[in-house]
């Protein structure tokens, strides 16, 4: 429980500091959404002023934060001057989107990961595993673009699976198991290329891990006394790999998130990515201080349930 | 010889990419306007000599045919450059762009671009990974967790957004020139972590070896101990750092390109090429626009392995961050 509540209280530290630092960056920045305006020869500079007084840009630093944090508090994250609108209402719009494609890619990778990772470590020498390794050092070496980009070809061309977008037109009206399955069709490839990307790297990884536990003295000692294979992978050799594979897992998490931003843009899928884009090019800094505070909070909150299954699962941290 | 045999093709690769004028047929900029999206541009054989056929556009637009009547043979060494064929006549090894831009030099002048951002910014980030992590774990205490509290900072958020984010804040209209360096900057501040975290683990061991202890017993300085005793045992970590993070830079100078945040027209990378691809009706009927992407792919490939083999070489893991 205290592991708990320090390991939440770290966290939260971090999401404060990231706030203040990226506020603070935001503010150093030259320019602003109304610096573009100043070109345009039919406002003159004073309106500009006002507008930008109208604001609050003229107030001093601080004081900013200090309204910044209570907009924060009321959920708002500040005032998008692109969209007209109060910042927060238009994260949630898009977090669950990043959140559905990050969430179903993160557990699809691990899924093929796992088992192909100990397959992996158990057969060294073989030349299966040769080939797999092959074949994951290029897969490494395709950028997800590319991936995206020729998956997407693919997918027009046959007609298979649908090209962009999350729902279909016209998915309102279908009933809830047709629009399920219409997500679904929607999901295959932007996570597909989010797992091809990412599962190797896993894979690589949690063979490492399982080589160096299958070495250890007591994985050959519970093999001598006879454990059976099955027991001694899940209850020997498993739990003992876990510790790299869960830090692993919070790094896997801000990969993901980073290539789902770049997939959400090429497929057009409704998540943060599209609209962070959108936000940087109006050059709305509320909007794009939103959306990284919010990509902030998603990989600080999945390294935190990391920590605890950890913890959970390793009796190693709890004597520590 | 596995590591001799993938230094020669990466030697290969970045030589293609150095020697861009020479190899490329076209300039970068150079527009064929009467040829937009030509695909690649067949080869035919008279005899033994590879020679072209003049390219005419058929019922307008963007669809075109051999004018078989006359060869064009291809020359070497033809207008200061490797190979290409006299003027009337074109020659497209990867087709062209919406401009009537050789794809091909295109190609190989934007891997130079692509290729330098990387190398740059690889080298700013492994400066300050190593001035950090020297600093952290040679003085350790409050210095040492002041810095990498700090640089846990670096890793709450997921690298693109980060990149994203401190791109956003940046002008979004800068020239070429300015915004190589600008790229160059951001992608290394934001990587330094991961360095500076297996330096500090270097510094850290090598602190406590006895040829230190002894130099420190006669009265050697702090600055003198780092430099002469303990940066040179940094020197495989910080190289087999370098093959990991190349490729990664690259990759993040390409993403940000492809957005339209980093290098833009008409100075080509891979990045800002494949800008095109977003278009998906250009891509369906002008595939060759994706070979800026296949091109990366060797170069990638061949830093990956090289970074493999290097960690094989120490008995550590293999790369995972990518």
């Amino acid at each position: 429980m205290r592991y708990a509540l320090r390991r939440a209280l770290h966290s939260l530290l971090l999401v404060a500091a990231v706030s203040l630092l990226s506020f603070l960056f935001a503010e150093l920045a030259p320019g602003d959404f109304f610096s573009e305006m100043r070109l345009d020869p039919r406002l003159s500079p004073a309106t500009i002023d006002a507008m930008r007084a109208q604001r609050g840009l003229n107030r001093p630093l601080p004081l900013r934060y200090l309204a910044w944090l209570g907009s924060v508090g009321r959920g708002e994250f500040g005032y998008s001057l692109a969209y007209n609108s109060a910042v927060g209402p238009l994260l949630v719009q898009r977090i669950p989107g990043t959140l559905l494609l990050t969430a179903t890619a993160t557990l699809a990778a691990w899924l093929l990961a796992l088992p192909l990772g100990i397959w992996a470590a158990s057969r060294r020498r073989a030349w299966t595993a040769t080939a797999l390794n092959g074949l994951l050092a290029l897969l490494l070496s395709i950028p997800e673009l590319l991936l995206a980009v020729v998956l997407l070809l693919f997918a027009a061309q046959t007609g298979w699976l649908p090209v962009g977008g999350m729902h279909s037109t016209g998915a309102e009206s279908l009933s809830a198991a047709a629009r399920l399955l219409d997500t679904v069709r929607h999901l295959a490839i932007p996570v597909a290329v989010l797992v091809l990307g990412m599962a190797p790297v896993l894979i690589r990884h949690v063979a490492a891990a399982m080589r160096e536990v299958m070495d250890a003295p007591f994985a050959l000692a519970a093999r001598a006394h006879g454990v059976a294979p099955r027991r001694l992978l899940f209850r020997h050799l498993l739990p003992a790999a876990l510790n790299p594979l869960v830090s692993l897992f919070g790094f896997s998490l801000g990969t993901l998130l980073s290539a789902s931003l770049l997939v959400e843009v090429l497929v057009g899928w409704p998540g943060l990515g599209p609209l962070f884009l959108e936000a940087i090019f109006a050059r709305d800094f509320a909007l794009v201080l939103g959306v990284v505070m919010s990509s902030a909070l998603m990989l600080i909150a999945g390294n935190l349930v990391a920590d605890l299954l950890l913890y959970r699962v390793d009796p190693r941290i709890r004597v520590q | 010889m596995k590591l001799r045999l993938t230094l020669a093709g990466l030697a290969l690769l970045h030589g293609a990419i150095l020697l861009a004028p020479w190899l490329a047929p076209y300039d970068y900029a150079e527009q064929h306007r009467d040829f937009p999206y030509a695909p690649p541009s067949r080869l035919h054989w008279a005899g033994l000599r590879p020679v072209v056929y003049g390219l005419v556009p058929d019922t307008g637009g963007e669809i075109y045919r051999e004018d078989t009547s006359r060869q064009y043979p291809l020359e070497l060494f033809i207008h200061g450059r490797l190979f290409g064929v006299a003027a009337p006549a074109v020659f497209f090894p990867w087709g062209t762009d919406s401009l009537g831009r050789d794809v091909f030099s295109r190609v190989l002048y934007g891997g130079r671009i692509s290729l330098l951002t990387g190398l740059a910014a690889t080298l700013l980030s492994l400066g300050l990974g190593l001035l950090w992590g020297t600093l952290a774990g040679f003085y350790g205490g409050w210095v040492d967790a002041i810095l990498m509290r700090a640089g846990e900072l670096f890793l709450a958020l997921p690298w693109l957004y980060f990149l994203l984010g401190v791109r956003a804040f940046l002008p979004l209209h800068v020239s070429p020139t300015e915004s190589f360096f600008l790229l160059a900057g951001i992608i290394g501040t934001v990587g330094w972590v991961r360095p500076a975290r297996l330096v500090r683990g270097v510094v850290l061991s090598a602190r406590e070896r006895p040829f230190v202890a002894a130099a420190r017993g006669f009265g050697a300085s702090g600055f003198y101990l780092m430099r002469r005793h303990i940066l040179p045992l940094t020197g495989s970590v910080v190289l087999t750092q370098a093959t990991v993070l190349i490729p990664q830079f690259i990759l993040a100078e390409v993403t940000l390109s492809f957005l339209g945040l980093g290098v833009g027209e008409p100075v080509p990378s891979w990045g800002n090429m494949l800008m095109e691809a977003r278009q998906f009706h250009t891509l369906v009927s002008h595939a060759w626009m994706l070979a800026p992407g296949f091109a990366s792919v060797p170069l990638l490939f061949g830093y990956l392995r090289l970074a493999d083999l290097l960690l094989e070489k120490q008995h550590l893991a293999p790369v995972a961050d990518l």
